[in-house]
């Protein structure tokens, strides 16, 4: 063996080292890959990061310097903290009812003990919490309704005739639009003394469905129109009954295109739902971007920069669960790269 | 031998946005049981027309089929098809796609354990036991093909429909899948239509080579019988005079009779792709 061989084998080694643990879980290093997939990106997001606080000490707002990477992390830090604080809080709220309570009831043993909701401010973490509640449920309530309607479009060309020209004109309508009128709907029909969810979340929800709509519609119905004429045949010489007809074929067939409609309509819902909350003041990440801004505390701006990178990230992570429930259910492997 | 079907005067017309189109005029064929018939002619003759009009993917503009002495106005599994592509659901397994046939036309008559057995039966008929749990992406051309057969074959057809079942294939796939064919042919006896482009397949299957005359308006031109002894080898065929006499009768029909007189590209065609050349360029 040469010395130079010697040299690059340890400078290899010297690479994979601090990704051995990888080797350990059974992935396999390849020194060209973790170029790319590792070195890459660290690099790109230090970059990233220079760039950001070169930019920040440069400008001054009426709120003070704009927040550097350090005080937006500094900001992660108190958000957490300020929610361990208030569940502690709450905590004690509840210990201290209880106590009080127990000694009504052996003072009075007729005494029915009730139980009073802690009403402090939503923190940060409840926020996103609520957020993503809210996302979920109007992306499954237009999934609900969205592929069977798909389906039944793509199947039926008369049908598809009948209701095109209604998606196509609602299809590029911004769904705060429909805010208002969302509001007002909501507002006049959902009375109840004792109502199960809040009517902001209803507004936010009904907001975020009707934008998922389109999205899964249309892909939805691209994918049973575009049935392969082969597999239709089959359907005939087997004679299957419509209902199995549409369940063993039309179903499996178009089902990576109602991922693709799925995960669309995900990615826009989640940037809608930012936005209705900020406009509708309803509960969410959205809310808590929008006061902090009236707030105007010299840390607001370092909070919303939190609140900005952990909607991105939660963005990200939304469409990367799509792709995983995708690569699980979906037969068809390829559509279901990145 | 006593008809099983009966393809009688069948005329075919398609309307296109230039007026009618005649694609088939008075096709005339008689097929008794047990038959392997071959129809053989110029791509666009309207061979895919005829099976799928006796497969009732089609309604014949005049005529009829008649099947075991009914008329067939449907699709139906007592006429299987194997179609060109494979065609199989490509969510599903080898063992699953011919399960959906199998329950679909057996589902009331045989029991679980009934089921399944006839299933594997027919995996093992066209060879594929080893891959029944594999999906068509994880198996060869060839192989999609086998499990296409077997489908076709488990729902016990009274005629078996092939459409250019092994066009897509490589040389030596084919002749492999054609051994195979005449294998499971000699032990079910089954009724076949098989269309191909493939003179020495026709030949090298068939009891009759149906070839027909070029469209518009194609009908049935020659038939030619094969009386060569079964079981045969293609080595064996390949000395044979008999068989090069067959060869070159359905050469002859095909090259002399029926030859295609068309250029490769027409000049009006060549005219308009040299303007959309243009067109692009500017």
């Amino acid at each position: 063996m040469t010395d130079a061989s010697v040299v690059s084998q340890s400078v290899n080694e010297g690479k994979s080292s601090p990704l051995s643990f990888l080797a350990g879980l059974g992935i396999a290093v390849n020194p060209g890959k973790v170029f790319s997939t590792v070195l890459m990106p660290i690099i790109g997001i230090v970059v990233f990061l220079l760039i950001w606080s070169g930019a920040a000490r440069n400008i001054d707002t009426s709120l003070g310097k704009f927040p550097g990477p350090v005080v937006v992390w500094e900001q992660f830090g108190s958000l957490y903290q300020e929610h361990v604080t208030e569940r502690e809080k709450a905590e004690a709220f509840y210990q201290r009812q209880e106590k009080r309570n127990a000694a009504r009831v052996a003072k009075d043993p007729d005494y029915v003990p009730k139980i009073r909701a802690y009403t402090g401010k939503e923190t940060f973490l409840d926020q996103i919490a609520t957020s993503l509640v809210t996302v979920m449920s109007g992306f499954l309530l237009a999934a609900l309704v969205a592929i069977p309607l798909g389906i039944a479009i793509g199947l039926n060309k008369t049908l598809n005739a009948a209701v095109n020209p209604i998606i196509q004109i609602f299809k590029p309508v911004s769904p705060l639009a429909w805010l208002p009128l969302v509001t007002m709907v909501v507002s006049a029909l959902y009375i109840s003394p004792d109502p199960l969810v809040a009517k902001s979340f209803l507004n936010s929800m009904i907001t975020v469905m009707l934008c998922c709509l389109w999205p899964m519609v249309i892909n939805t119905s691209v994918g049973v129109s575009s049935l392969d004429r082969d597999l239709i045949n089959v359907s005939r010489v087997l004679r299957l009954p419509a209902l199995k007809h549409v369940q063993k074929i039309v179903l499996p067939a178009s089902v990576p295109m109602i991922f693709t409609g799925m995960r669309l309509s995900l990615g826009v819902a989640w940037m809608v739902l930012i936005a209705a909350e900020m406009l509708a003041q309803n509960p969410g990440l959205g809310k808590f971007v929008w006061d902090e801004f009236q707030n105007g505390s010299s840390n607001s701006l370092a909070r919303i920069m939190v609140a900005v990178i952990v909607i991105g990230v939660i963005g990200f992570g939304l469409d990367r669960a799509m792709l995983a429930i995708q690569r699980f259910a979906s037969w068809d492997k390829s559509k279901a790269t990145h | 031998m006593s008809t099983l079907l009966d393809i009688s005067h069948i005329d075919m017309v398609f309307d296109t946005p230039k007026g009618p189109f005649t694609a088939l005029k008075g096709v005339d064929l008689k097929i008794a049981k047990g038959e392997f018939v071959s129809l053989i002619g110029h791509s666009g003759c309207g061979k895919s027309t005829v099976l799928n009009i006796v497969a009732g993917l089609l309604q014949a503009s005049s005529g009829g089929v008649i099947l075991n002495g009914r008329e067939v106005s449907e699709p139906g599994p007592d006429r299987a098809v194997v179609f060109q592509n494979h065609s199989l659901l490509p969510w599903l397994t080898a063992y699953q796609n011919v399960e959906l046939a199998v329950k679909q036309v057996f589902g009331r008559t045989k029991g679980k354990a009934e089921i399944k057995e006839w299933i594997e039966h027919n995996l093992q008929l066209v060879h594929m036991d080893h891959a029944m749990h594999k999906r068509p992406d994880e198996i060869s051309g060839g192989m999609k093909q086998r499990v296409g057969i077997a489908r076709a074959l488990a729902m016990q057809p009274e005629i078996l429909l092939m459409d250019e079942p092994f066009g897509a294939l490589d040389a030596l796939t084919r002749a492999h899948m054609q051994d195979s064919l005449m294998e499971i042919q000699q032990e079910l006896n089954n009724t076949v239509i098989m269309i191909t482009h493939d003179v020495d397949e026709a030949v090298l299957l068939s009891d009759r080579i149906v070839m027909m005359s070029n469209g518009p308006a194609a009908t049935v031109g020659e038939i030619l019988e094969i009386n060569l002894e079964r079981p045969r080898g293609r080595l064996e065929l390949a000395q044979d005079p008999e068989y090069t006499r067959l060869r070159s009768e359905v050469l002859k029909f095909l090259y002399e009779k029926q030859r295609k007189v068309e250029p490769m590209v027409k000049p009006r065609v060549r005219k308009k792709v040299q303007e959309s050349r243009q067109h692009e360029a500017a």
